[in-house]
């Protein structure tokens, strides 16, 4: 972890209490996720207890307390992607790479996570490979998307 | 910097005498929608072709909001001819360019077609999906590009706060929007005017408006399209807002989920800062106020207002009970004044075009158009803005052009999970926010779901509750339990454990959980619940008496199985099964292990229409029947030929086991 990129962001937001959450959502874009370290610098640079950023780190979705895999996946479940299918597609998802959401594989490969709605509800069931949006979905596709990935 | 209404005016007539209206104009929709179907790539095939064309300079090309036509997109709108042409691909971009831009001629392969008609339609506005829509706030959106000022003053922006700031006092501001019978757009349909007014009389010194942008019920997306598409008539909506209340410091709080929308919004506050709209002495008004953008970080319940203000204070979003209301104590205790986008989007329109224009749309007590989005299992997905008091039959049939693949409509879901589901025999009620909730659903912030035969209720409720579960904060304990019961209950109800009595309890833990919730999340919660009891209880009973779920939907209560009289063992549905769960091969008769069956559905659908051979069982009266034995597993074509041969093979088995 780099310390002078965790230092850099808490001063862009004048290392205000009141920005916890805007911190630690700019160390989460920056790093992926939050590591412990990083919350401690947080911590005693604003004058926060540990406590209420745990509080803070585990309430808001957003946040990762644990490292990501190399490739995003995240599953929309939105009511126009379940209603067009979306748990099928999340099955067959899991069962290919192993995790459940909010899961890393061992290898790193994947971390797979459900969102509530992507927004693109006429591509649905959707999902999103680092930030590409796989649209139209349909359950032995998806199997094969995800071959595409190393 | 512009110092005074006259500069205003006097910069816009620059702008318009700068923009020749014959010259060709072309707008590809830049939403997120269809940036995911590739409109960027052909904004950029755009920018290539005019220039290998010869035609830089006499051709502009934007990237607007999005017009809500999600379904055909990417959706390219060609001014002044106004031809509209979907579902644009890069490689239609030449012949555009070459055809349409030069010859002025219409290429029809890219036209909308009415299905019922067959007819084509040329301009944007000949599309049914368009002219049955009141598009008040949501049309401006392919006119502008978004991340130009310049686009927006074209149109009159900023002209209206230009109005309340020189010839109006903030009492008749806050007048005209109450006559216009304005009513917050989130969800609440609380009377914006009485807002206004209480946050106005409230004696402090700091007071602060806020934009909800914490867009969270999924399905539902028309704040992110005012956002991106037209983030200026938010901000003049709220520093009009402001200027009412005596605020001089107000928030955006849009969700992270949103990064177009972030991002074009905290273009437009720098823009609109720059033009003297934002700061101090606004127009040389003498009025100050600064806006910034807060992000969320992901919790539904941070749309509810008092989990908002925490959130934006840095802390965890958990509700408070209320009184006291956010507008005498708010953010940092100070008066403070929440709306919704849309809400904010339609406050300039009031000021510009009066109280009365506002009020000639809509029903007696609810105002206005309001915009949806319309999704699900519905032909045209898109956002539809119409006047309040259109019947729910108008909006599906005659805007979205109903169900698709020839399915029965079954029900439409309105309000998110907030909300209720209605089915057809209440198709024809109004929509406007007290109608909706004497069916049981709710306006909410026009997330419309519609569902079809394949849809189950009691899992559409199931859903729902999950996603509470879920989003639940914790603080009080009848959402935190009361939510986790009836999740719980319905869970085991769609998974075969339900038992009698089931139903009974959910109307009681709704009850409950309804009334003795500290928020509007608790409080709504059991709307899914009770709404699908209320039109549906069919569907319940037979999922807790006969084990069966009549949508085929509910997975442990659904089996697939390959009919060995059918079977042609084309091998089709074993290439394609996602858990290796299909046994078979060439004239042998495929057969599904049901221990290995992940229930994905894929051999249903894949196996082709004229064998028919998978079928689907529900049940306890319709097990699945046991596997055929191996030597019978033999295809042969003609059907009668297949049964003798199986006879022989019977016959020969029998004198074997003899």
């Amino acid at each position: 972890m780099d310390n002078a990129t965790i230092e850099r962001i808490i001063d862009n937001h004048q290392c205000e209490a009141s920005s916890l959450i805007q911190i630690l959502l700019d160390i989460q874009n920056e790093l992926h996720w939050l590591p412990t370290e990083a919350l401690e610098m947080v911590s005693e640079k604003l004058r926060v207890p540990m406590s209420r950023i745990q509080h803070t780190a585990t309430f808001y979705k957003a946040f990762s307390l644990v490292p990501k895999g190399r490739h995003e996946i995240n599953v929309c479940m939105g009511t126009a992607c379940h209603v067009r299918g979306a748990p099928r597609v999340l099955d067959v998802v899991q069962n290919i790479t192993g995790i459940r959401p909010g899961e890393t594989d061992p290898e790193m490969k994947f971390s797979l996570d459900t969102v509530n709605c992507l927004g693109c509800c006429a591509l649905g069931p959707v999902m999103e490979i680092d930030e590409q949006h796989l649209g139209k979905l349909v359950p032995d596709m998806a199997a094969d998307l995800l071959k595409n990935y190393d | 910097m512009i110092n005074s209404p006259a500069e205003l005016e006097q910069l816009r007539q620059d702008i318009l005498s700068k923009r020749d209206p014959g010259k060709s104009r072309i707008s590809v929709c830049a939403g997120a929608g269809c940036l995911a179907t590739g409109a960027s790539k052909v904004i950029s095939a755009f920018d290539a072709e005019i220039e290998k064309q010869g035609l830089k300079g006499e051709v502009s090309t934007k990237g607007t909001g999005c017009p809500g036509f999600c379904e055909r997109g990417p959706v390219v709108v060609i001014d002044p001819e106004e031809t509209c042409y979907l579902q644009v691909t890069p490689k239609d971009v030449p012949e555009i360019v070459s055809r349409t831009i030069k010859e002025r001629k219409v290429i029809e392969r890219l036209l909308y077609v009415d299905p019922a008609t067959n007819e084509k339609a040329v301009r944007e506005s000949d599309i049914p999906f368009y002219r049955n829509q009141e598009r008040n706030i949501i049309g401006n959106n392919s006119k502008i590009d978004p991340k130009c000022i310049d686009d927006y003053l074209a149109l009159g922006g900023y002209s209206a706060l230009a109005k309340v700031l020189f010839r109006m006092t903030s009492e008749q501001v806050v007048e005209e929007v109450r006559k216009s019978g304005l009513r917050g757009r989130g969800g609440g349909g609380f009377p914006t005017g009485i807002k206004w007014d209480a946050a106005r009389n409230a004696p402090a010194e700091a007071k602060y408006v806020i934009v909800n942008a914490d867009e969270g019920d999924p399905g539902a997306f028309m704040d992110r399209a005012v956002l991106e598409g037209n983030p200026h008539s938010i901000l003049e909506g709220l520093i009009i807002g402001a200027y009412a209340i005596g605020s001089h410091e107000g928030y955006v709080y849009v969700r992270q989920e949103y990064p177009l929308a972030l991002e074009n919004v905290g273009i437009a506050i720098r823009q609109a800062e720059e033009y003297g709209f934002l700061g101090r002495n606004i127009l040389g008004s003498g009025f100050d106020f600064n806006v910034k953008v807060h992000r969320g970080a992901g919790a539904f319940v941070c749309g509810e207002e008092t989990a908002l203000l925490l959130s934006l204070e840095g802390r965890p979003g958990e509700p408070r009970s209320r009184p006291p209301y956010p507008a005498t104590r708010g953010l940092w205790g100070k008066p403070t004044n929440i709306n919704n986008v849309e809400t904010w989007a339609n406050v300039p329109l009031i000021i510009n075009r009066g109280a009365d224009w506002f009020n000639r749309f809509g029903t007696e007590k609810s105002k206005g158009t309001k915009i949806f989005s319309l999704v699900g299992k519905i032909k045209n997905t898109g956002l539809v803005e119409v006047p309040m008091g259109v019947t729910l039959r108008d909006i599906i049939y005659k805007i979205g052009d109903g169900i698709p693949g020839g399915k029965k409509f079954k029900a439409v879901q309105t309000g998110g999970p907030a909300g209720g589901c209605i089915p057809e025999q209440h198709l024809d009620i109004a929509v406007d926010f007290d109608e909706l909730v004497k069916a049981g659903a709710i306006m909410g912030s026009g997330g419309m779901i519609v569902m079809d035969e394949d849809t189950c209720m009691v899992d559409v409720a199931r859903y729902f509750l999950n996603f509470l579960t879920q989003e639940s904060c914790g603080k009080c304990s009848p959402c935190r339990e009361g939510v986790k019961q009836m999740h719980r209950i319905l869970t085991n109800i769609t998974e075969g454990r339900g038992k009698e009595g089931d139903i009974e309890l959910l109307e009681e833990l709704a009850m409950s959980t309804g009334s003795a919730s500290l928020c509007a999340l608790g409080r709504s919660a059991p709307n899914p619940v009770l709404s699908t009891i209320r039109y549906f209880r069919h569907e319940y009973e037979a999922h807790i008496r006969e084990k069966r779920c009549p949508s085929y939907c509910c997975k442990e209560l659904v089996s697939y199985y390959i009919d060995p009289e059918k079977c042609q063992a084309c091998l089709v549905c074993m290439r394609k099964c996602t858990s290796e769960a299909i046994a078979g091969a060439k004239h042998r008769i495929h057969v599904i292990d049901q221990a290995k069956c992940n229930k994905c559905g894929t051999c249903f659908e894949v196996c082709p229409a004229r064998f028919g051979a998978v079928i689907r069982l529900t049940g306890e009266a319709e097990p699945v029947p046991g596997a055929i034995p191996d030597e019978l597993r033999i295809v042969v074509r003609k059907k009668e030929a297949k049964k003798e041969a199986r006879k022989e093979a019977e016959q020969e088995a029998e004198k074997e086991a003899r």
